[in-house]
């Protein structure tokens, strides 16, 4: 009986460890893939992640509570675009001013593939 | 010859819009700037003061005046040493309050570093996390904002040290 009641406790035990260490992991890789999309301002070319800035080392720090309290990964973009702008983000969104950003390699592949797919029409025409 | 005509409009179509969108890149400021603060409501700091250890409200202690500086600074940060001589030039100002922010420092560092250039605060705040600077949207020291306290908006922010320049500004800001 005892050493039921022993290996009960344990496994109880080894489970709480296992779902801390769990939720640790994923709360520092939410960290992490936050982090890597966020610009640091004082020291340009490097995301938030890789910089060790005392300012950077707040944003992580500031990122880990958010999350804690239950924030969305867009809530704390959202915050962070609200005090730095869109600047903090390395991934520009889609808007009025980034438009051409995202549709023009869309329109240079789409106008690409016709004239592969044209040439390579009147080639096998040629053929045939 | 028509595919070839509609192929050579679309080429140049194509060649116009790379351009257009490369000048519209090069013509962007790729740099950092803080003209999306100016005109925000500031946020309302509370934080623990450095001398009383009270927790204190940034609001309730800048009521009665018209301006408000807010400047973030640190014991550990050089530049700070060289605008404080400014800061104490604006502390005889009598259309505002400085309220000094303390960023990421040593209590006692930051005391001694008061006492050894003089204090030209009038209420010193701890963000002993960097939490407060990333909510007024700073992201290092030293930083300055103007703050407008009948409307409560940020009318200026410098980066970095003040200097001569910068204190005539916000001599004739606060004097207008």
């Amino acid at each position: 009986m005892k050493k039921i009641f022993t290996l009960i406790t344990f496994s109880f035990l080894l489970l709480i460890l296992i779902n801390n260490s769990v939720l640790a992991d994923n709360k520092i890789s939410k960290v992490d893939s936050i982090s890597k999309n966020l610009r640091c301002l004082i020291c340009q070319g490097q995301s938030v992640y890789d910089s060790q800035s005392e300012f950077a080392i707040s944003v992580k720090d500031l990122i880990k509570k958010k999350i804690e309290e239950g924030n969305s990964d867009n809530d704390i973009y959202e915050y962070l675009k609200n005090k730095y702008g869109d600047w903090i983000m390395y991934e520009p969104e889609l808007d009025k001013k980034t438009l051409l950003l995202w549709i023009l390699p869309l329109i240079l592949f789409v106008f690409g593939g016709l004239l592969i797919f044209k040439k390579a029409f009147i080639n096998y025409n040629k053929n045939v | 010859m028509k595919f070839k005509k509609l192929n050579l409009v679309l080429i140049l179509l194509i060649t116009i819009l790379v351009f257009f969108a490369l000048y519209l890149g090069m013509k962007k400021q790729n740099l950092y700037t803080t003209d999306h603060i100016v005109n925000k409501k500031m946020p309302n700091l509370i934080s623990t003061e450095l001398f009383t250890g009270e927790e204190t409200n940034l609001s309730e202690l800048v009521a009665k005046e018209k301006f408000t500086i807010l400047n973030i600074w640190a014991s550990w940060c050089a530049p700070c040493r060289s605008e404080h001589k400014h800061l104490i030039t604006l502390s005889s100002n009598n259309n505002s309050k400085i309220v000094g922010l303390n960023y990421k420092d040593k209590i006692e560092n930051a005391k001694s570093f008061i006492s050894e250039l003089g204090n030209p605060y009038d209420h010193i705040l701890l963000d002993k996390k960097g939490f407060i600077s990333i909510d007024i949207g700073a992201y290092g020291v030293p930083e300055t904002y103007v703050i407008d306290n009948t409307n409560n908006k940020i009318i200026k922010k410098y980066l970095g040290p003040i200097d001569e320049f910068i204190l005539e500004e916000i001599i004739n800001i606060l004097n207008s």
